[in-house]
């Protein structure tokens, strides 16, 4: 149940074994419209995680793992490294704790930067930096091309996703469960619950009280990419009580963000912007990169974290129930979740699933949306052998019709423009579709259905 | 490696601007003259300007009819229009590089003319908050939709704006079958003349809300509604499933940018002096991304003024020496904004942020008063324009030259 990073990574996880049929059920129209399409997007070392929490673990153990998918399957990455910046006495003076937590986190190559090295590293760093620490591990990735090559590759190894099922309530009949969904009802042996927001509803309605989900709002602003050459790292403040605070970070399509705020909310549909976020998160952006405020704002979102009050995620097995709860998974399971998938297909063999023989799967290899790649603009053997790929569409993201042509006829084509944008960028650069927005729609409205 | 060609005269942007150098260049016997657009077709902004007001007082003509006008002309002269290209970035002082249908190429010419026109801010841009739903535009997003594409809109639409654009985009609203709920302005008065805003809100009963601000975008998947706040705090929610945000232009400079060409902070177009010479010789700017926006007509004047200048560069001549041209509050910006004494004849665009009512313009270099014109009224978003008069008075080695208003 949900298709977000999360539920995609576990369906692709146990796609590995033919014996097994696997449903991945989403209640939006797409996949990875939760919390997966609006977060970060970097892809953390866990270097400041709490050492000994199953979090800290699995953001360890994903972040190799995703690192090394992402080469395999085109995910675009970049390791750009962090800088954990200190502007008063008292954040320079927790940054050797920070470094030998991140040492207890198996994180090397931590080492702290004094002024000048910071200055020389970000020339545009606002004034009054004291040191920094720099981790030179923590990487930015495009989120949307994780989940979907997730999904894809489960659907191609003979997963079946629906969309558009919500799974409204859940009962037990002899040995099965059945779902009772917006699309009718669903049996099945074996329940994996990767609702995201929604995980505590569904936990509850099979009868536990683990947990309960406080959506927690995180605001960003995208600025023009004519930002990029103003940072180098990610730039993270030292973090406080009150969470990990807001960073500076490039994109790998080339923009830099600004966020994101903590706000905990009690509406789990309350992802929208509001002026007193938006005016905070100028405020502290200015201080820290005083030239990016001149620059454009490209997009401004809103994404819920999955917070609990637990300080870890909360991922347990119910095995008497055929059962397995993947809760509580804050604001690290993009990084997490193929380390997530693994843990969750061993704990269903350790509770009695039979998985039958693994077997490699087919491998996929996405569309690159990031910069840092050549895009298909950018390749003369393309365009070469398919004029459409020099045909440009979305002129500030240059995205040709070849990609959007490609996306629309994908193994799990988009459900409207907003998803359009997520698997190709078109419509997502700085004039929003000033002067492509019509074309790109005519494009989406041809594809027969 | 990608194809090498080499021109004469490149142009990139096929709108008014741009067409309108071409045609010049070609009728002035150069012999490579080549105008690429990114686009499917020529034309530029006119394209989807279905009811537009070009052409002249006497031979009025819609925007496509005076594209096509312009492209013909263009290509009649002699020069190449090519669609579907895309120039990229600069492959050298002169040279672009460039990618279509065909493959990449790299274009080398003997000057260069940006005449790569603007956008209007997005509603991300401009910082509102709210949702993120379906049903949100730009006019030129608008009018393409339904000019161009005859796509359907919503049935309920809000305009932001009411300057001229603003209502060019609840015609279009209109042209679409839909109704305009209100226009909403957080200026105290429209910025239109007095006939088009009096036909807006009698003649077809569109309210206009001045004073006003868009505070929120509500809604999940589609939108349904607008909250608004007026000035004295009162605030309001407009229900409807589309919302229109027209003016607040800036130039579609990335080229211009991307080349380190010096760039006016208030237009934030390039610096150009008024022969439309760039910081960078050779390389000329015309049309919206100078000014955005001004009329079809400006941007096709400064092409073929422009020309001008480009032939001299041709013939080998050196550009001009001049000084900055500053504008100071309440003035927004100018256009050109670099003079030179050799420069004549092309007027100075200039915004204000406020209305002014018989005021002066002062033009003055280091205490030295070059011009003073008398200015009746001004309105934000419109245009006002300053005679070129007085440039051969400027000091070539003196200091900033600025214009100034004071009240009569
Ligand atoms: C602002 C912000 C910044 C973040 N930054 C980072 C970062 O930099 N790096 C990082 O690693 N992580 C980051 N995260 C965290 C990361 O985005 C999340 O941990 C991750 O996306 C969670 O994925 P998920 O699949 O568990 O949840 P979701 O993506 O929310 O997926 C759950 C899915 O379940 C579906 N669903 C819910 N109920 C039902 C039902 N009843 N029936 C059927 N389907 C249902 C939903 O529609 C949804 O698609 C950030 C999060 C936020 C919000
Ligand atoms: C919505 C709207 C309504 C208007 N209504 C009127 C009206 O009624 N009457 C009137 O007189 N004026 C009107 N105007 C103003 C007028 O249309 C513009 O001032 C005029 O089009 C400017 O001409 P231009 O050539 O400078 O730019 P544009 O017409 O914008 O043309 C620029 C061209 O450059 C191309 N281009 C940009 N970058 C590249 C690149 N890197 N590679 C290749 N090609 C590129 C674009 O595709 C575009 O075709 C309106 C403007 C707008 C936006």
């Amino acid at each position: 149940m949900g298709a977000g990073v999360v539920g995609s990574a576990i369906a692709r996880a146990l796609a590995h074994h033919p014996n097994l049929r696997i449903a991945l059920l989403e209640a939006q129209d797409d996949i990875g419209q939760g919390s997966s399409k609006a977060n970060t997007a970097i892809l953390h070392t866990g270097f400041d995680a709490t050492p000994g929490t199953l979090e800290a673990r699995l953001v360890r153990e994903g972040a190799h793992l995703l690192a090394e998918y992402a080469t395999a399957t085109g995910i675009p990455v970049e390791p750009v490294g962090a800088l954990l910046v200190a502007w008063n006495e008292d954040q320079l003076a927790a940054l050797p704790r920070l470094a030998e937590k991140a040492e207890r986190n198996d994180c090397p190559g931590t080492s702290l930067i004094g002024p000048e090295g910071l200055y020389a590293r970000e020339p545009h760093l606002g004034p009054g930096a004291l040191g920094a620490l720099h981790v030179p591990g923590e990487s930015i990735i495009c989120p949307w091309t994780t989940n979907l090559a997730y999904a894809t590759q489960a659907v191609r190894n003979g997963v079946d996703l629906h969309l558009n099922t919500q799974v409204r309530t859940v009962g037990r009949h002899h040995d099965h469960h059945v779902l009772d969904t917006s699309r009718g009802p669903l049996r099945t042996r074996w329940l994996v619950n990767a609702a995201g927001l929604h995980a505590d509803t569904l936990d509850r309605a099979l009868g536990h009280d683990d947990f309960t989900v406080t959506p927690r709002r995180g605001q960003l602003l995208v600025f023009d990419k004519f930002a990029r050459d103003l940072v180098h790292h990610i730039l993270l403040p030292v973090p406080t009580a009150l969470g990990k605070g807001v960073l500076v970070a490039p994109t790998v399509y080339g923009n830099v963000l600004l966020g994101p705020t903590a706000e905990d909310l009690d509406d789990k549909r309350a992802t929208l912007s509001t002026a007193e976020g938006l005016r905070a998160l100028r405020d502290q952006g200015r201080r820290i990169l005083p030239a990016l405020l001149d620059e454009e704002v490209t997009a401004v979102y809103a994404g819920l974290r999955a917070a609990t009050e637990h300080e870890d995620y909360r991922i347990t097995a119910h095995p008497e129930q055929a059962y397995v709860t993947v809760g509580g998974i804050r604001s690290t399971g993009l990084t997490a979740s193929l380390a997530i998938a693994a843990y969750v297909t061993d704990l269903l063999a350790d509770s009695g699933l039979d998985p039958g023989p693994a077997a490699d799967l087919d491998p996929v290899r996405m569309p690159n949306l990031g910069e840092a790649f050549p895009r298909p603009y950018q390749r003369p053997e393309l365009i070469a052998a398919d004029p459409e790929y020099g045909t440009v569409v979305c002129h500030c993201e240059r995205v040709t019709r070849g990609e959007i042509r490609d996306a629309l006829t994908a193994t799990i084509p988009p459900a409207g423009l907003d998803g359009l944008r997520r698997r190709t960028r078109a419509r997502a650069g700085r004039c929003q579709g000033f002067h492509c927005g019509a074309a790109v729609r005519k494009l989406f409205e041809e594809v027969p259905r | 490696m990608s194809r090498v060609r080499q021109v004469d005269v490149l142009i990139v942007g096929a709108g008014p601007a741009g067409l309108a150098a071409a045609a010049r260049l070609a009728t002035a016997r150069v012999p490579r003259v080549e105008v690429m657009d990114r686009e499917s077709q020529a034309g530029g902004v006119p394209r989807h300007c279905a009811h537009g007001g070009y052409g002249t007082w006497r031979h009025p003509l819609t925007g496509p009819e005076y594209a096509r006008l312009l492209v013909g002309a263009a290509e009649r002269a002699g020069a190449v229009v090519r669609t579907h290209v895309t120039a990229l970035d600069w492959a050298g002082p002169l040279a672009l590089h460039t990618v279509g249908p065909g493959g990449p190429e790299t274009i080398e010419a003997r000057a260069v003319v940006l005449a790569t026109g603007a956008r209007e801010r997005p509603r991300s841009a401009r910082l509102v908050p709210g949702t993120r739903p379906a049903g949100v535009y730009t006019t030129g997003e608008l009018q393409q939709a339904v000019h161009l594409y005859g796509q359907r809109v919503g049935a309920r639409a809000v305009v932001v704006g009411a300057e001229n654009v603003s209502y060019a985009a609840a015609a279009t609203v209109r042209a679409a079958g839909a109704a305009v709920v209100a226009m909403v302005t957080d200026l105290p008065r429209p910025q239109t003349t007095i006939a088009r805003a009096a036909d807006a809100r009698l003649g077809q009963g569109i309210p206009l809300l001045t004073d006003t601000t868009v505070t929120e975008l509500l809604g999940h998947g589609r939108l349904s509604g607008v909250r608004v706040r007026h000035h004295d705090g009162r605030t309001a929610v407009l229900p409807c499933d589309t919302v229109v945000f027209t003016g607040d232009f800036v130039p579609e400079h990335e080229l211009a940018r991307r080349g380190g060409l010096t760039l006016d902070t208030g237009t934030r177009g390039p610096v150009v002096d008024g022969s439309l010479h760039t910081s960078r010789p050779g390389v000329f700017a015309v049309g919206s991304v100078l000014h955005a926006v001004e009329s079809a007509a400006t941007a096709a004047r400064e092409g073929a003024h422009a020309a001008g200048a480009v032939l001299e560069a041709l013939a080998g001549a050196e550009p001009p020496d001049g000084v900055p041209l500053l504008v100071e509050p309440p003035l927004r910006w100018i256009a050109p904004n670099r003079v030179t004494p050799a420069d004549r004849g092309l007027p100075y665009v200039l915004r204000t942020t406020v209305p002014l009512n018989r005021s002066l313009l002062h033009v003055v270099q280091d205490g030295r008063t070059l011009h003073r014109q008398v200015l009746l009224r001004a309105l934000p978003n419109r245009t006002l324009t300053l005679a070129a008069r007085w440039t051969h008075r400027v000091d070539p080695k003196g200091g900033p030259v600025a214009v100034q208003i004071t009240s009569r």
